[in-house]
This record gives structure tokens, C-alpha cells and sequence, in this order.
């Protein structure tokens, strides 16, 4: 499905046909050797960055590795030193210089202690200029409308960052940024986020989020670009990068743990690990195994065959998250330690 | 894309309109505690403070127009504006202008800001505008509360000037509140001074406090001995330039000259604030604004001004070392002598008498013959001579008068008993306060000065 040509976000949703040409995909962000400097800092090291309408494009990398910058850069709050940046379409060639429609928050959302929920809302939308309506719809959609007329001074982390993207959903914006939106939620608030940042998405809404919760992104995100050092060193889909995945972790519990290990150990090109790590185990009957997805299914016909019943093979790290670590170039302290 | 944001992609989103960001900031002032208190403060204590004090037998005479407190209703505002001048505006431009761009760091909402205005320019203008109409708004309450205290509480009566001149009560209403605008100029100097401070020293607590650590100091500064042309030039001076207005003919210069100076220094402050604001990298998040090179940007090109201005005063006036001589301190005496004595000269109903007839004359003194007859000091002595119209004799009075660096001076009479020796006087209706016992007096220490 794509929205028809000069639908708002939000609009009509048309069916293509099944024999029509589809069409390109639009971006709403499109990055080209992109770098960013704070003296001699080098924040942003020629980042290429494509988000099309209506995804969810993770942002992941560790600290410093330059996710604040790129989020500022597409928010307008600072001019890239080098390279090409495309918003909406439209080219930044200045500081703030951004076709409407882009909205969201870095390094927490922008809140007014003073002010009450709903005026830090009306607030905004008077700074725009818009009338002060949607603001009962924008706090019932994150679920703050019990506390409207509380004094944000009193609000939780959590809290503010679902009165954030209150705020950034009252623009209804066609490029929405969010620097870890769901800090500080709990998992009703995180489902909360995830469904509205979900169905913005499927009204074409492109989503750029930083988390450091792979959770989270794998759940949310369909796309995911990781950066280390200011440097991408993946963009694209997120099953790409899961399929790219070499040998991961599991953790294997079966009925039988005795017969089961003595089966792991004969399963070619699958490995037993070491059972000094309680964290990955969880419990003491539990195997930890490294292998690739292909042996993983010779193991578990292997141990139906030996008569042992699998109770759970799951992975100890979750995909994206070993493929962070690895190409990040981040060590688990296991790692470290076999290192 | 859609062809919504093809179309708009032409053109970028402009920036929001000054008016709504300036009604955005006054919104957030208004919710702060701090200045919803100052603003109950100013609108009410004044008013309150005259109305007590006017009442009591002991007034603060130490202070300009004190003393005149139960006689007039517009002393009460004088002696506010006074206070005010040394404390309450500068402390004001703390709470509101010093703070208006640190709490944007404190709460870590400049990019939310940013991003919904889209203009530092015009952030800064609104912040700018927003912070100065509180300020405007909170000195507007101190002097209506004055005011209205003074007249309420004594009455709307003849204010008694610092030349001993009398001002009937419409003159007087004018005066004080001319007086009360002057003011307004250095206050914004030193708003311009806070909206640097905030700026050039973010989250920092310093920021808040950079425009009363400034009056502290020059306060302090005012009281040394300092050549004239140094005090003048201080943005601070125009705190004091008003008192000119109460003397006749109004002491001109001095009070032009210090809001001149307020004036540049209100300028080169803005503008270096609004260059600090506009250069600074909103992305930077380990930005917190303290930093040598951003403190030698703010604070030096202050240093440079205050050079420059004392140079401009210097060519500019003849006025040199401490602007106080024996010559000026005769005729400012002489002629505050001949006024009140009419004054009393009505009270005890008494045939009135004109200050030309008078032809009062005064002879001072510092310190005997081995101190030069210049400077401030309370060892100045005086003596006030004159002729009653028919009369052979001429009368003499004694005062000591204890001149303060400022050029003010209290002239304190000692005797004889029945001219300036008691602080009453006995009349017909009963005893009232003497004017020629305590007085207030003001010399333009800008005028040239004659070593005797």
C-alpha cells in the first residue's frame, strides 16, 4: 500500500494494483558522505543514510559513536562540515533550514517544568502557530491524560518521554527523530510508544530512532544502520543483518541434559561452551552452544532422534545485538576473558 | 514523497513569528515561582515599607528624602527608588535576565526550542524582549507601589529638593517619576549584562548571579576615593545621576552623561551576547558554556568599553580628581541654606523673605589648615552667613557636613539653637521639624574643580 500523492500523514490509504509498475521508493532522508566535526573530534566520518517514507530506521552504535550528531543533523540543529544531506527532499544548507514536517527530540525531549502537560503542548502549537487542538488525542495516544494538568515537574523519565513524542506527534510530522524514546518506560509505556511510532509508520511517517535496547529496535525496526566511531559499518534491513550473522550463542534446555551434551558434542561444526558463565546458562541443567543456524537444525533432529525433548534453543545474545557487538568491535567480558 | 512534500520541499518551513516566541517566553517566566513572588513583591512591598515607615518617629535619614518621609508622600517613592538602585533592580535583572537563557541549558531544551523556532536570532530577540518587559513590568510595580503608599500613607504634599527648594506636589510627581525612568536606563545596562552572563556561562549558577556580584562591586567601587571621571563612566552611575533632577536648575550633566555610559554599555553587552548566542553549536552537548575563550569574548570587550568611556569622560568634561572642592560644597550650601530658611521662616509665620534678599553665603573648611580643602569627608565644617532684609547684624550658622565620594553630602546644623541647633522649631501650633537642622545636599562633581 502506498498513500496516493498529496495525502497528509494520516490520510486515505490506496491499494497499488498487482500489475502496476511500482513505484521508487521515496526517502525522506537521503545522506551522502556525510561528516560532522567538534574541533578536533571527529563526530561523523562520511555517513551514507537512507530512510524511505513509512520505515523505521534503527540508529544503533555505541557511545560516542556519533548517533546524537547524526539525529541533531537531521533535525536541523547543526550544518553537516561535508557531504550531502536531503530532508524531505529538500537539501539543508543551513542551520534550522528544514522543510516543514520534521519533529522529535535528541538528548531528551524538551520540556517545561513549570508548565502543566497540556501547556507545554498548547505551548508548542501557539509557537507554530496552530490551533490548540489534538492535544486531548496526542495525550490519550501515549497515555498521559490522567496527568494533562499535572505540573511536569512531578512526571517520571518515562513519563516525559511519552509527553516528547506527545509533542512531536502534534506536528504530524512526515520525518519523526527520537533519540531514545523509550528511556525510562516501562513495558506497558514501552508497548504504548511502540504502537503509536508503528502506526505512524504505516501512515508513511519515516521514524529515525537511537536506542541502546536492542530489544526495542528489533521489535520496532524494519531497517537499522550502526555506527561506530562516526562510521557506518551497516545499513539496510534488519533481517539482512541477522542473516549475515555468523555462529550465535543458545541457550539449550532440554529433558535429558546428560544425553543432550553427549549429542551436542557429536554434532559437527556446532561447539560446546564452557559452563562458567551462570548468566548465559540461567540454570544448571542448561548447555550453551555456538553454531550456526544450519547445525542448530542437525542438533535438534539429532537429539528427537536420541529420544530427548527440546524445552527451549534460544539464542544467549539477541541477533542484532551479537551483530552490534561484533561489528562495533565491542567484547563481552566472556570474550574478554577467553581472549 | 508525496507532492505535499515535494511542494513544501521548495521552499524551507520559516521560522516562527517573533510575537508568538516572545508570548512563549513571557508564558515561561510567568510560571516561575521566583518571579511570581517578585512580581507580589514589587507590586505590594513598596507600598507597605512607605506607608510603615512614614509613620514612624524615626525615619531613615541616611537615606536621599528620608527624612522628608512624614512630610510628603513622594519622598516614600524616592527613598525606594534609592534602595532599589542599589539592590532591588539589580537583583531583579539576576532573576529574570540572567536566568533566561541558563534555564534552557538547565532543563536541556534548547533543541526543542530550536527546532520549533527554527531562528536563533529571533529566540534570541524574544528571550531578549520577554526579559526586559518583566523587568519593565517589575519596576513598574515598584514604582506605582511607592507611589501610592507615599500618598495614601502622608498625603499628596510640597516635596522639599536636595537644594532645599520646594516642588509643589505636581512637579514633584513629574520629577519622581522621571526619576524613576532614568533608572530604567542603567537597569537595562545591567540586564544586557545578565543576558550576557547567562549566556556566556550556561547552566552555571554564576550566570545567575553575574548582575549582583556587578552592583555589589560597583557599590563598593562608588564608595573608594576614585578619580570622578573612573565613577562616572561605570554603568552604575546613572543609579545615583538622578538626585539632579531635584535641584534647580536640574544638575544636567552628570545624569546625561551617566545614561549615556548606561546606554553604551546596554548596547556593547546585547551585542556581544547576541554574537556569543548566535556562534554557539546547539549540537555540542558537552557544551556548558563556561570556557576561558568564551569568558575572554564576553568580559574583556567590557573591560575595553569601560577604557574607552573613562578616556570620553575625561576629554569630554573638566572634571578632574575627586570632583569635590571647597568652591562647589560653598555655593551647593549656600544656596540649600537660603531655601530652607524661607521654609522656616514660614513655618514660625515669620514676614517671608526672598533668597536674593538673603544673600546667604557659605565658608567651609576640611580638616583644618594642613588637609586641602577637597574631597569626600565628614570633617568638611561650614559657616552660613546672611542679612535679613532691614537688619544690620548678619546672621551665622554652623554646619558639619559629611560628604560621601558621590558628591551627596548631609549638612548637620550646630547652632545656633533657634536658626539649626534643634531639630524642631517652636510655632503657634505647636513644635515642627526644623529644616534647617539636618539637610541633604548634591554637587556636580563634573564641573570643573578649583584647588584652593
Amino acid at each position: 500500500m502506498r498513500r496516493p500523492a498529496g495525502s497528509s500523514a494520516g490520510g486515505p490509504l490506496v491499494v497499488v494494483r498487482e500489475n502496476e509498475k511500482p513505484l521508487p521508493e521515496q526517502l525522506a532522508v537521503r545522506a551522502r558522505a556525510v561528516s560532522k566535526s567538534f574541533g578536533d573530534v571527529v563526530a561523523l566520518d562520511g555517513v551514507d543514510l537512507d530512510v524511505a517514507e513509512g520505515q523505521i530506521h534503527g540508529l544503533v552504535g555505541p557511545n560516542g559513536a556519533g548517533k546524537t550528531t547524526l539525529l541533531g543533523l537531521l533535525l536541523g540543529l547543526a550544518r553537516a562540515d561535508g557531504g550531502d544531506l536531503e530532508i524531505l527532499g529538500s537539501e539543508v544548507q543551513r542551520t534550522l533550514a528544514l522543510p516543514e514536517g520534521v519533529a522529535g527530540f535528541v538528548d531528551g525531549p524538551g520540556l517545561y517544568p513549570s508548565l502543566t502537560a497540556r501547556q507545554n503542548l498548547a505551548a508548542l502549537l501557539r509557537l507554530r502557530g496552530d490551533a490548540a487542538d489534538g492535544i486531548d488525542e496526542a495525550l490519550e495516544q501515549v497515555g498521559l491524560s490522567a496527568v494533562a494538568d499535572d505540573r511536569v515537574r512531578g512526571f517520571s523519565l518515562g513519563m516525559r518521554q511519552r509527553l516528547g513524542l506527545a509533542a512531536a506527534l502534534l506536528t504530524r510530522p512526515q520525518l519523526l527523530v527520537l533519540d531514545e524514546p523509550a528511556n525510562g518506560l516501562d513495558p506497558a509505556g514501552t508497548r504504548d510508544v511502540h504502537r503509536v511510532l508503528t502506526r505512524l509508520a504505516a501512515h508513511g511517517t519515516a521514524v529515525v530512532l537511537s536506542s541502546h535496547r536492542m530489544d526495542d529496535l528489533a521489535a520496532l525496526c524494519t531497517n537499522v544502520t550502526i555506527l561506530a566511531t562516526g562510521r557506518v559499518v551497516f545499513s539496510g534491513p534488519l533481517g539482512k543483518l541477522v542473516a549475515e550473522s555468523d555462529e550465535l550463542d543458545y541457550r539449550l534446555r532440554t529433558s535429558d541434559p546428560v544425553t543432550a551434551r553427549r549429542v551436542a558434542a557429536e554434532t559437527p561444526g556446532l561447539r560446546l561452551l564452557p559452563d562458567d558463565d551462570p548468566l548465559q546458562r540461567q540454570d544448571a541443567e542448561a548447555l550453551v552452544v555456538r553454531a550456526a543456524v544450519p547445525v542448530l537444525d542437525d542438533l535438534v533432529a539429532r537429539l528427537v532422534g536420541a529420544g530427548v525433548g527440546v524445552r527451549e534453543l534460544a539464542p544467549v545474545v539477541a541477533p542484532l545485538e551479537a551483530a552490534f557487538l561484533a561489528l562495533t568491535g565491542t567484547t563481552t567480558a566472556r570474550e574478554d576473558e577467553s581472549q | 514523497m508525496t507532492a505535499a512534500a515535494i511542494a513544501r520541499a521548495t521552499a524551507d518551513a520559516p521560522p516562527a513569528p517573533i510575537g508568538r516566541s516572545y508570548r512563549f517566553e513571557l508564558t515561561k517566566l510567568l510560571a516561575q515561582w521566583p518571579v511570581r513572588i517578585a512580581l507580589l513583591a514589587c507590586w505590594l512591598g513598596p507600598g507597605l515599607l512607605v506607608g510603615i515607615i512614614s509613620q514612624q518617629s524615626s525615619l531613615p535619614s541616611d537615606t536621599v528624602f528620608g527624612r522628608w518621609m512624614n512630610q510628603t508622600g513622594w519622598a516614600g517613592s524616592l527613598l525606594v527608588l534609592t534602595f532599589c538602585c542599589s539592590w532591588v533592580l539589580p537583583l531583579l535583572t539576576s532573576l529574570v535576565a540572567g536566568d533566561v537563557f541558563a534555564t534552557e541549558d538547565r532543563l536541556g531544551t534548547w533543541r526543542h526550542l530550536l527546532v520549533a523556532v527554527r531562528s536563533p536570532r529571533r529566540i534570541f530577540a524574544a528571550k531578549s524582549l520577554a526579559s526586559l518587559s518583566m523587568i519593565g513590568l517589575l519596576a513598574l510595580g515598584l514604582t506605582a507601589s511607592g507611589i501610592v503608599g507615599g500618598l495614601v500613607a502622608v498625603g499628596n504634599r510640597p516635596l522639599i529638593g536636595l537644594d532645599g527648594h520646594l516642588l509643589q506636589p505636581s512637579q514633584a510627581a513629574g520629577m519622581v517619576l522621571l526619576a524613576w525612568a532614568c533608572a530604567l536606563v542603567p537597569t537595562l545596562a545591567f540586564a544586557a549584562i545578565g543576558l550576557l552572563g547567562s549566556i556566556a556561562l550556561g547552566r552555571s549558577p554564576m550566570g545567575l548571579v553575574i548582575p549582583a556580584l556587578l552592583a555589589l562591586l560597583l557599590g563598593i567601587v562608588q564608595l573608594l576615593p576614585l578619580p570622578v571621571i573612573v565613577r562616572v563612566a561605570l554603568p552604575s552611575y546613572a543609579f545615583i545621576g538622578w538626585r539632579g533632577l531635584f535641584i534647580d536648575p536640574t544638575m544636567t550633566g552628570p545624569l546625561v552623561l551617566g545614561l549615556l555610559v548606561s546606554l553604551v554599555w546596554a548596547i556593547v553587552a546585547s551585542l556581544l551576547a547576541y554574537r556569543l548566542f548566535m556562534r554557539r553549536d546547539f549540537t555540542d552537548l558537552a557544551y556548558d558554556g563556561v570556557g576561558r575563550r568564551v569568558l575572554v569574548r564576553a568580559a574583556l570587550p567590557l573591560l575595553a568599553v569601560l577604557v574607552v568611556t573613562v578616556g570620553v569622560v575625561a576629554v569630554a568634561t573638566p572634571a578632574s580628581g575627586s570632583g569635590i572642592d571647597k568652591r562647589k560644597l560653598e555655593g551647593s550650601l549656600a544656596t540649600s541654606f537660603a531655601h530652607l530658611y524661607r521654609l522656616q521662616t514660614d513655618e514660625l509665620h515669620r514676614p517671608d523673605v526672598t533668597e536674593a534678599q538673603l544673600s546667604s553665603k557659605a565658608a567651609c573648611d576640611k580638616g583644618g589648615s594642613l588637609v586641602d580643602d577637597v574631597g569626600a569627608g565628614n570633617d568638611w565644617r561650614c559657616v552660613v552667613s546672611w542679612r535679613l532684609p532691614g537688619a544690620t547684624a548678619t546672621g551665622q550658622a554652623i554646619y558639619q557636613l559629611d560628604v560621601t565620594p558621590d558628591g551627596r553630602y548631609v549638612a548637620d546644623g550646630d547652632g545656633p539653637q533657634e536658626v539649626n541647633g534643634f531639630f524642631q522649631v517652636h510655632t503657634e501650633a505647636g513644635d515642627v521639624p526644623n529644616p534647617l537642622w539636618q539637610f541633604d545636599g548634591s554637587v556636580d562633581l563634573l564641573t570643573a574643580t578649583a584647588k584652593d
